[in-house]
């Protein structure tokens, strides 16, 4: 292994309807999701939206062996289930979104359109995923083989996203705003998951003290920054990561209450008995190109050293409180407790871990271009930021975000608490490309990018080709009249007089790649032909 | 020359090529910033506390 791995990011948006303060977050996710798959309809007199297949879903298997019982979790955790209809076919938000204080379902949109229609979750054509997840648009890439692909694909879903917004708006829904960000600073959270395929004899252990000290500490270099501290934001203060102050776990199976620092949701998508999907929320959503490349081809390293048993040998005295003081201290110096006594800064720690990394590839040989790339980005960074945070203002975040703001404040002399500030806060992540800060930044050469807006335009529309994504991708391009449900290791198929469902298990996540299966697509096959060819290559 | 001391003085020429990089990039950078400082009355949402105190969300993961 290398800095290459199977890799999927997910995204959860902030999502408000600015006229319409009261409106239900359930309703304005759904309205983006039917918007885009309208729009997808529109584009395409053959394609449509593939319905999501929740039949390989098991959200409650824990990766230390054992299962949740069903009625011991928390509603959210129940992702297996379509999000409920009542009776009258207008979904309760209450069954989907967690508490109330919401508004009225009746109250809004959709209440005279039959909402069997509205679709609340699809399969698009470039491989990835987009739907209602709880309160909040979701999108999940497609499976990537490198990070810089990764980075694409993640990209793509921003722009999957502003497309949604403004087809929303056309189509009537009013105008709905898009961030991705990870907090409402008013105690709220929604996360930006990472997910690492892993070969299953890796001892999940060994994964939790390796991963632990480079998850509290990776987020000098990928964090997104936030103006406020504690869950409320109550003390207005600069820290470097949206999500840290939600943390109060080391390890568990919740997502969305007691958030763990290693969550252990045991659901591969794949061969069980070969692989296991490693699940980590503890990341921030970045606009930025450069801070997610790191986030990934780092943690693709560090998953390489725990599978050699080559990680560096230390342990945290309290991992989530070294997880915050990291977080809360922008000049890098504050150092954190080991256990033994030892006390080291994230950089010191980070350090260690590429020093392994280096160490690792040396004696193994690999000298693949996105492992060079990710070990010389990595080098280079913490040598920076070692030298002065601000040196690395254009490729992280945090640190482009905390430069802008602090050149506000010091301009006009204001405080951190300042309204405005919090709203250069919120504002950085706006996925509008003419209001988002972020954006205002990368289009004046401030922020260092990967790929064009021409590219970016290409992943939304095409899946990588070196996964299963691929298949998945272009089945739902060619032959999405036929596909009646999709997940991420199946595809069903309906044939017209055909007498059953055809159902296709990609349990490999690196079969169905254009290699694999590309000459089906370029040859342009009636659909029964498609689906016999794909079964004869098995 | 030795192969080391040969790689010794690239590695010094490489890092003040890099260290020009930097501060060529450092000055890009916060000519942006200052740009869009300049800007930022007609960019920010104009209600900001208002705006601020409305977004509010629903529990996520």
């Amino acid at each position: 292994m290398s800095a290459r791995r199977l890799v999927g990011l997910e995204t959860e948006y902030g999502i408000i309807r600015p006229q319409m303060p009261k409106a239900n977050a359930t309703v304005l996710s759904a309205q983006i999701v039917d918007a885009y798959a309208q729009l997808v309809a529109e584009q395409s007199t053959s394609a449509t939206a593939a319905r999501w297949d929740y039949a390989d879903e098991s959200p409650l298997q824990d990766a230390r062996g054992f299962a949740m019982d069903r009625d011991q979790a928390h509603p959210s955790q129940l992702t297996d289930a379509e999000p409920g209809l009542d009776e009258a076919g207008i979904w309760t938000a209450e069954s989907i979104a967690l508490d109330g204080n919401d508004a009225r379902v009746g109250s809004t949109l959709y209440q005279e359109k039959d909402s069997t229609e509205v679709v609340m979750n699809m399969v698009l054509g470039n491989g990835a995923r987009l739907y209602v997840d709880h309160a909040h648009p979701e999108y999940s890439s497609p499976e990537s083989l490198t990070p810089r692909a990764a980075v694409l694909w993640d990209q793509a879903g921003d722009e999957v996203m502003r497309r949604a917004a403004v087809t929303a708006q056309r189509l009537g829904g009013g105008e709905l705003l898009l961030y991705k960000n990870n907090t409402d600073n008013k105690s709220v959270s929604y996360g930006s998951h990472e997910n690492y395929l892993v070969p299953r004899e890796v001892e999940f252990s060994s994964i939790v003290k390796g991963l632990t000290p480079f998850f509290a500490s990776r987020q000098i270099f990928c964090g997104s920054g936030r103006v406020g501290q504690g869950m409320l934001g109550q003390k207005p203060a600069f820290q470097i990561s949206q999500r840290a102050d939600f943390f109060e776990a080391e390890v568990g199976l919740e997502t969305t209450i007691n958030r763990p620092i290693i969550n252990t949701r045991d659901e591969p998508h794949a061969n069980w008995d070969k692989y296991r999907r490693l699940h980590v929320i503890i990341g921030d959503a970045n606009l930025g190109q450069i801070s997610t490349l790191l986030r990934v081809g780092t943690t693709n390293l560090v998953l390489s050293l725990i599978e050699a048993n080559m990680a560096p040998d230390l342990e945290l005295a309290e991992p989530v409180d070294a997880l915050q003081q990291i977080s809360h201290d922008p000049s890098l110096k504050a150092k954190v407790r080991l256990r033994g006594g030892r006390e080291l800064t994230a950089i010191e720690i980070q350090r260690l871990y590429l020093e392994a990394s280096q160490r690792y590839c040396t004696e193994r040989g690999i000298d693949d271009p996105d492992t060079a790339e990710i070990l010389e980005r990595w080098e280079n960074i913490l040598e920076l930021l070692e030298r002065d945070p601000f040196l690395a203002a254009d490729q992280v975040d945090w640190i482009a975000k905390y430069k802008l703001i602090n050149g506000f404040t010091q301009r006009h002399q204001l405080s951190l608490a300042d309204p405005r500030v919090a709203m250069m806060d919120l504002q950085w992540a706006d996925l509008r490309t003419d209001k988002g800060l972020y954006y205002r930044m990368a289009a004046r050469g401030a922020m260092q990018t990967l790929f064009s807006q021409e590219q970016i335009n290409q992943a939304v529309t095409n899946p990588p080709e070196d996964t299963r994504a691929y298949l998945r991708g272009m089945a739902l391009q060619r032959y999405a009249p036929y596909v009646i449900a999709a997940n991420w290791d199946a595809l069903s198929f309906a044939v017209p007089g055909a007498r059953q469902i055809s159902r296709f298990h990609m349990a490999e996540p690196l079969y169905g790649t254009r290699e694999s299966v590309g000459d089906l697509f370029d040859a342009q096959l009636q659909i029964s032909d498609f689906i016999d060819e794909l079964a004869r290559r098995r | 020359m030795t192969q080391e001391s040969f790689s010794a003085r690239r590695s010094t020429q490489n890092q003040s090529q890099e260290t020009e990089q930097i501060q060529v990039n450092t000055n890009a950078q916060s000519a942006g910033v200052d740009d869009l400082l300049d800007e930022i009355d007609s960019v920010l949402e104009s209600n900001a506390e208002e705006f601020v105190r409305g977004f509010v969300q629903k529990g996520g993961q």
